[in-house]
């Protein structure tokens, strides 16, 4: 019994269901007439699949996530003592050697006695454990059309019923996107508790050295974990991206905004947006490959040492990538400026630059927070550019024409290549990613704030 | 058609009426009265001709009600006075519009400064996300009417003072201008108005987005102001034009179908489709 078969299964299911449904509705209309029926046919046959097919469906997918958990705690009980190892872990590849043996995979060298016996308990379980779900998917299908059949009447609230559904439907779905991310809070939040009873927060939120050296040297005694060189690299390469982005960003959104014909702005628009869409990995070898030595030889020029790969470098490149997140937000803020409100300053005699930045503006100015918040909270996670334009070096300085690296830059570093999970140089990772998370979410939830609370002032 | 434009118009003061072949008063006659005058002003919205040929003077410190059904073109020739037309991309305006003589349209003139002189209420209210201070003050800083804070502070008051205010906000002119009641925004508006000392407000159905008792504060406002300024108002409310304007004009589809009197308008209408206007038979 393979997911693909099941599927199948379930499709001609439904589709069976959607048939009966539909007849039986057809001949409730021909009885009671289509003014005295509530819903019509289709409904019925709608329901008439949520009555068997999901039923059954949730079936099997309690199997799929439960049976095998139920039918390895069998198997484990079936082995003798002797054999069973203590460890969760090593109980685990044991585990999947046995379900290797059981379906004929082939195990590296050869399997004990023992183990083809367990193996074919777990065969035997497996084999019962699906004759069981299939016949109990039969019956709850079974179930549902036979009640289907028999309550359908020209009163059957078939449409109102579906409509529900469909709204236990939409909120599942959006349910998964908060799960997840609650997910990853949960995920973080464990191994970054797990690295704090090695490093201590303390040094870890203070520390000002960054040098966690590889695993096999263990945490102890040593202070490498601190993130503040990383944390002033990540603020101070932001900081640069929104000397960039937040003048050139809003002259773009004013000039679109305000100034452009209709037909100007349907060109420039989408190809401002095209910056959004670059990957931005080739933002990051753009910077190495150009934006750097070009910089490095202006520095040269003007007998300022500037570094080919520096925080100057990944922040103009990063500031370049987050321009249309602020021009694009700050264009619908300011188109959202009622025009009554220009009107009234031009009425009284203002010029268009004066009405701009007296009147709408300050108007928009909220919404504009907001969307500089937003690039700024994009800017702080941006990895790839820092990652080959920054330089990697973990140092704390206030010089932007130096080497830097950040928060991501060290994540990246700390969980590629051979790495051991336990360890403290593995689990900062985690507690970096939380960090930047927490920092993040802050940014964004002040800017929804922001700009809600703007919207509200002209609805 | 052409007969529709055979008119009612007061010499120096509203009152005696003497008919005249044109909507616009004898040259030379009373020159020195006439604050605005159109003649055979026309707006295009792209091909569309919205307002077909309309010309009339009105007087200094006259109130003029512009009255009409919807799209018969009132706004948008009220919109003329003050070149805010310009601001709608595609419209255009054909004809000539004088204020105290000066062709508007002319390019020698600066329309910033039209608009100071010609100064205009709008049919919702739109304050400024600013403080009432601010926002009384926003025109006279732009066009550098005080020079310090306490020259501020009396344009301000006099400017709330004329727009029957200043009693009810006196105490909180840091509050923002959008907290105040419809009403009162629209007397803020006024206000505001009135702060660059124009000589003309325009106003574009003041009351229409007001309640009745604002409306009959805003209503007494307009014949207290018109001492000072000559004031043009389109509204919907044929009691409202009854009420407070000296002479009224109606307009039909964009054309000027009658003017006169107040009083004459809305008991002895010469015209058939005045009359079915004002007795509710369309409109």
């Amino acid at each position: 019994m393979n997911n693909f078969t099941v599927a199948i299964a379930l499709l001609m299911l439904a589709a069976l269901a959607y048939q009966l449904g539909l007849t039986k509705g057809r001949g409730v209309v021909a009885l009671a007439g289509h003014r005295a029926t509530h819903s019509r046919p289709g409904y019925h046959g709608a329901l008439a699949i949520l009555r068997a097919a999901v039923p059954a469906f949730v079936v099997y997918a309690l199997w799929v996530v439960f049976g095998n958990q139920v039918i390895h705690s069998l198997v484990l009980e079936s082995i003798p003592a002797e054999f069973l190892p203590q460890d969760s872990l090593q109980q685990k590849v044991m585990l999947q050697r046995l379900s290797n043996i059981a379906s004929g995979f082939g195990v590296l060298g050869d399997a004990q006695p023992y183990e083809l016996a367990a193996a074919d308990v777990m065969r035997q379980f497996q084999g019962v454990g699906e004759t069981i779900v299939t016949a109990l998917m039969a019956t709850v299908a079974a179930l549902g059309l036979f009640w289907s059949w028999r309550t359908t009447t020209a009163e059957t609230r078939a449409r109102n019923k579906v409509e529900r559904a469909i709204n236990v439907a939409l909120i599942a779905c959006s349910a998964v996107a908060i799960l997840t991310t609650i997910g990853i809070v949960m995920s973080m939040l464990g191994e970054s508790l797990r690295f704090f009873q090695m490093v201590s927060p303390t040094d870890f939120f203070f520390g000002t050295v960054w040098n966690p050296r590889f695993a096999t040297m263990g945490a102890e005694g040593q202070s490498g974990f601190g993130m503040l060189p990383l944390m002033a690299g990540t603020l101070m390469i932001s900081f640069i991206a929104m000397l960039v982005a937040v003048p050139v960003g809003l002259m773009t959104a004013i000039y679109m905004a305000e100034y452009a014909s209709s037909r100007t702005r349907s060109l420039v628009k989408p190809v401002v947006e095209v910056l959004a869409g670059i990957p931005t990995i080739v933002y990051g070898f753009f910077a190495l490959v150009t934006v750097g030595p070009i910089l490095s030889s202006i520095g040269a020029a003007i007998g300022v040492d500037i570094r080919a790969t520096s925080a100057l470098t990944a922040g103009l490149v990063m500031g370049i990538m987050i321009i249309p997140f602020i021009s694009s937000l700050s264009d619908d803020i300011l188109t959202q400026v009622p025009k009554t409100m220009r009107d009234g300053s031009l009425a009284l005699g203002g010029t268009k630059s004066e009405t701009i930045i007296k009147v709408v503006l300050p108007a928009a100015l909220p919404g504009i927070v907001g969307a500089i918040l937003l690039a700024l909270s994009r800017a702080i996670g941006e990895t790839m550019i820092v990652v080959l334009a920054a330089g990697n070096s973990p140092v704390l300085t206030a010089n932007p024409f130096e080497a830097v690296s950040t928060v991501t830059v060290s994540i990246v570093n700390q969980l590629t290549g051979d790495q051991d999970f336990a360890s403290a140089q593995s689990l900062v990772a985690f507690a970096l990613g939380l960090t930047l998370f927490v920092m993040t979410l802050i940014l964004n939830v002040i800017a929804l704030v922001i700009v809600r609370k703007y919207r509200e002032q002209y609805e | 058609m052409n007969m529709t434009q055979t008119l009612n118009v007061p010499m120096s003061t509203s009152g005696s009426s003497v008919k005249t072949d044109s909507g616009q008063l004898p040259a030379g006659n009373a020159s020195t009265n006439i604050k605005l005058s159109a003649s055979d002003v026309r707006v295009f919205y792209g091909q569309a001709e919205a307002l077909h040929g309309v010309s009339l003077d009105i007087v200094k410190n006259e109130v003029m009600a512009f009255i009409g059904p919807s799209g018969c073109g009132k706004s948008t020739f009220l919109r003329s006075f003050n070149r805010m037309n310009d601001t709608v991309a595609g419209a255009r305006v054909t004809g000539k519009i004088t204020v105290d003589g000066r062709d508007i349209y002319d390019p020698s003139v600066d329309v910033v400064l039209l608009r100071a002189q010609v100064g205009m209420v709008f049919q919702k209210p739109n304050p400024f996300p600013k403080s009432i201070y601010e926002n009384v003050a926003y025109g006279a800083r732009l066009h550098g009417l005080a020079a310090n804070k306490s020259d501020m502070d009396e344009v301000v008051e006099s400017s709330l003072r004329r727009a029957g205010l200043w009693e009810e906000v006196k105490d909180r002119l840091e509050a923002p201008g959008t907290g105040l009641s419809g009403g009162q925004q629209q007397r803020l508006c006024i206000a505001r108005a009135v702060a660059v000392s124009p000589d003309v407000i325009l106003m574009d159905e003041p009351c229409s987005a007001l309640d009745p008792i604002a409306t009959s504060i805003i209503e007494e406002l307009i014949t207290e102001l018109k001492k000072n300024y000559t004031i043009v108002i389109v509204t919907h409310n044929m009691q409202q034009a009854a009420r407070c304007s000296d002479r009224t004009t109606f307009f039909h589809l964009g054309d000027l179908v009658e003017i006169g009197d107040t009083a004459q308008i809305f008991t002895n209408p010469q015209q058939k489709r005045t009359e079915d206007y004002i007795t509710g038979r369309y409109g």
